[in-house]
């Protein structure tokens, strides 16, 4: 190894810098949380104070466990987040592999067709899609929004796969066909399993941004028994009166299963961001 | 009975031809090399055979039956590729028994062939172990063993020894020949490594742009190359390519092998030694010659030659050769 990468004083400035950035990514998450078990005067009082005995208080999680239906919010995130995820994955390594695979007419027109989903924001088709949703009746049911976030993740889970795909032996899959396993079997015994680490990359970029998405069900699934967490939130915001600490308590508990499954896919995912760089 | 036989395949990528007219049959046991320089067409050619591309025009035909659009698995072939492409996700007999449980053979049977093929491999201390716990010639060993266990018609060697050292190389080669000598089976070897296609080959195939330069075996392409092409691509180090010394049509060239080359004090050929190569068994002399031109002598054993000495070089008229200014051979040059 170079004496430069092992000299403390360098060592020092990585870690400095390293350490600044997880401050400033990390305080408004503790700025919401701490806040979140403190009274609404303490709240105002003193913003950055940690709760203690006097101020601290849980008429935040009381609220928001009394008023609304939060479980049912929690469900409703949950499964519109991997039911998106799961066919953003599918759809989009099975177009992937047809991409990068095979030679066909009109190849690289659909593959430039696919990422231009990506330049252009899917919300500005908003109404088109309100249109369309309420002529299927799909208007209030959770399909809305899984049809709208994997045709938003596609594009991208296209683009980042196929270029991952590519590097696949193209050998090894020629083994495969003269073994006699068919193009299905090829695609998730042999191709998926090695292009996992691209496949939780996409899972993350596109997790998030869906969790916590305000438009989309706002505008196709406002019913009460299809709110997601986000937008369940909104209740405790008006126009005049804002119950901070309703608000504050659902959002530190919307973190949560955000970050149960970024822990489940980071192991893959530092692999995914890495793989190329370090062979 | 013809284990392969090819008739005028033809393969175009777009509007690139890449293969034209390739009419080819190897016989039943026969080793067949296709030799030939990077982008001939060569491993193009063996994917055809193998039924990984199909052929624009032409039939393919295996053990007498017509495959030219039959899927790769139904043709009867097992192919050993260069990057040994075994699955990573198995283990050494699951690879090798991967290919036979697609077939719905039996579990006996399965695991019979796989016993037969690591014994013949050696291979039986590393069947648990998966590709990534094997080195490089475990896992050609590995990838040679799930062909052989699917008794194929026709084996097919794409580049195999081109990922391994230059010892171990050595050894599979003769490995390979080994193997065929003990399994008796019709085998297509691709490679562009001259050596490997002398040492291995029943027959060579010299491929260049997509054509067969010649075919024949390796003493009759040494011995007589039908044009300037197979001349200098065969023998290491190649063919000396010089201005004729005697009278010869416009623009011909003489060919003489490096080791037919001798030191002859009033020789026609003049030049100084431009560079000493001494191997300890063999000693190759880099001459530059007054015309101009570069030959090579090959010697046996050591001599004591130095770098710009003048020397004179001398040969045998039989062991000569004339091309024209195409490369043709002239028979009577």
């Amino acid at each position: 190894m170079p004496a430069a990468r092992q000299s403390p004083l360098n060592s020092f400035a990585a870690h400095a810098a390293l350490i600044a950035y997880t401050l400033i990514a990390l305080f408004p998450v503790f700025v919401i949380v701490i806040n979140s078990f403190k009274s609404r005067q303490a709240i105002f009082r003193e913003p950055l104070a940690l709760p203690d005995a006097e101020s601290f208080s849980l008429i935040g999680y009381q609220t928001v466990m009394k008023q609304g239906d939060f479980a049912l919010y929690f469900q409703n995130s949950l499964i519109v987040t991997l039911a998106s995820l799961f066919f953003i994955l599918l759809f989009g390594a099975m177009a992937a592999f047809a991409l990068s695979e095979y030679r066909f007419r009109g190849n690289l027109l659909m593959g430039l067709y696919l990422a231009l989903g990506i330049m252009i924001p899917i919300r500005i088709g908003t109404v088109a899609i309100l249109q369309m949703m309420v002529a299927t009746g799909l208007v209030n049911t959770l399909w809305a929004l899984i049809l709208v976030y994997t045709a938003q993740g596609l594009p991208l889970a296209v683009f980042i796969l196929s270029e991952f795909m590519r590097q696949v032996s193209d050998d090894l899959k020629n083994a495969g066909r003269i073994d006699g396993l068919s193009e299905y079997r090829i695609f998730f015994r042999l191709v998926v399993p090695l292009v996992r680490p691209a496949l939780a990359t996409v899972a993350v970029f596109n997790m998030i941004p869906i969790w916590n998405d305000l438009w989309f069900p706002l505008i196709l699934a406002p019913a009460e028994e299809v709110k997601t967490l986000t937008l369940g939130s909104q209740v405790f915001i008006g126009q005049f009166v804002t119950d901070w600490n309703a608000v504050l308590s659902a959002l530190s508990l919307a973190i949560l299963p955000v970050l149960v499954l970024y822990v489940i896919f980071s192991r893959q995912l530092i692999r995914g961001l890495t793989s190329g760089a370090v062979k | 009975m013809t284990a392969l036989k090819l008739d005028r395949v033809c393969k175009s990528f777009g509007k690139v031809q890449v293969l034209h007219d390739i009419d080819l049959a190897v016989e039943e046991g026969e080793f067949v090399v296709f030799v030939g320089p990077s982008g001939c067409g060569k491993s193009t050619l063996l994917r055809v055979i193998a039924g990984l591309e199909d052929a624009t025009s032409g039939r393919v035909e295996i053990g007498g039956a017509e495959v030219t659009r039959t899927p790769p698995a139904k043709r009867g072939i097992a192919m050993v590729f260069q990057s040994y492409a075994l699955y990573p996700h198995l283990d050494a007999r699951g690879n090798m028994a991967l290919g036979l449980r697609q077939e719905g053979q039996p579990k006996g049977v399965i695991a019979e062939r796989i016993a037969e093929a690591a014994r013949i491999l050696s291979l039986e201390p590393y069947l648990d172990r998966r590709p990534a716990e094997l080195s490089g010639g475990q896992r050609q060993r590995v990838a040679i063993g799930r062909a052989i266990t699917r008794q194929p018609r026709l084996f097919l060697f794409d580049e195999p020894l081109s990922n391994l050292d230059a010892a171990l190389r050595m050894n599979t080669r003769i490995e390979i020949a080994q193997l065929h000598r003990t399994l008796g089976a019709s085998m297509i070897y691709v490679t562009h490594d001259q050596t490997e296609a002398m040492t291995l080959a029943d027959r060579i195939v010299v491929l260049r742009d997509g054509r067969i330069e010649q075919t024949g075996s390796p003493m009759e392409l040494y011995n007589d190359p039908a044009n300037r092409f197979v001349a200098g691509f065969l023998g290491a180090p190649s063919m000396n390519f010089l201005r004729p010394v005697s009278a010869a049509p416009e623009g011909a060239v003489l060919g003489i092998r490096p080791e037919h080359l001798r030191p002859e004090p009033d020789g026609p050929i003049r030049g100084a030694i431009a560079h000493v190569e001494r191997l300890g068994g063999d000693t190759n002399i880099v001459v530059d010659t007054e015309s101009g031109e570069q030959a090579t002598i090959r010697m046996f054993g050591q001599h004591p030659a130095k770098v710009g000495e003048p020397i004179a070089m001398g040969f045998d008229a039989r062991h000569a050769f004339h091309f024209d200014a195409e490369g043709r051979r002239l028979r009577n040059g």
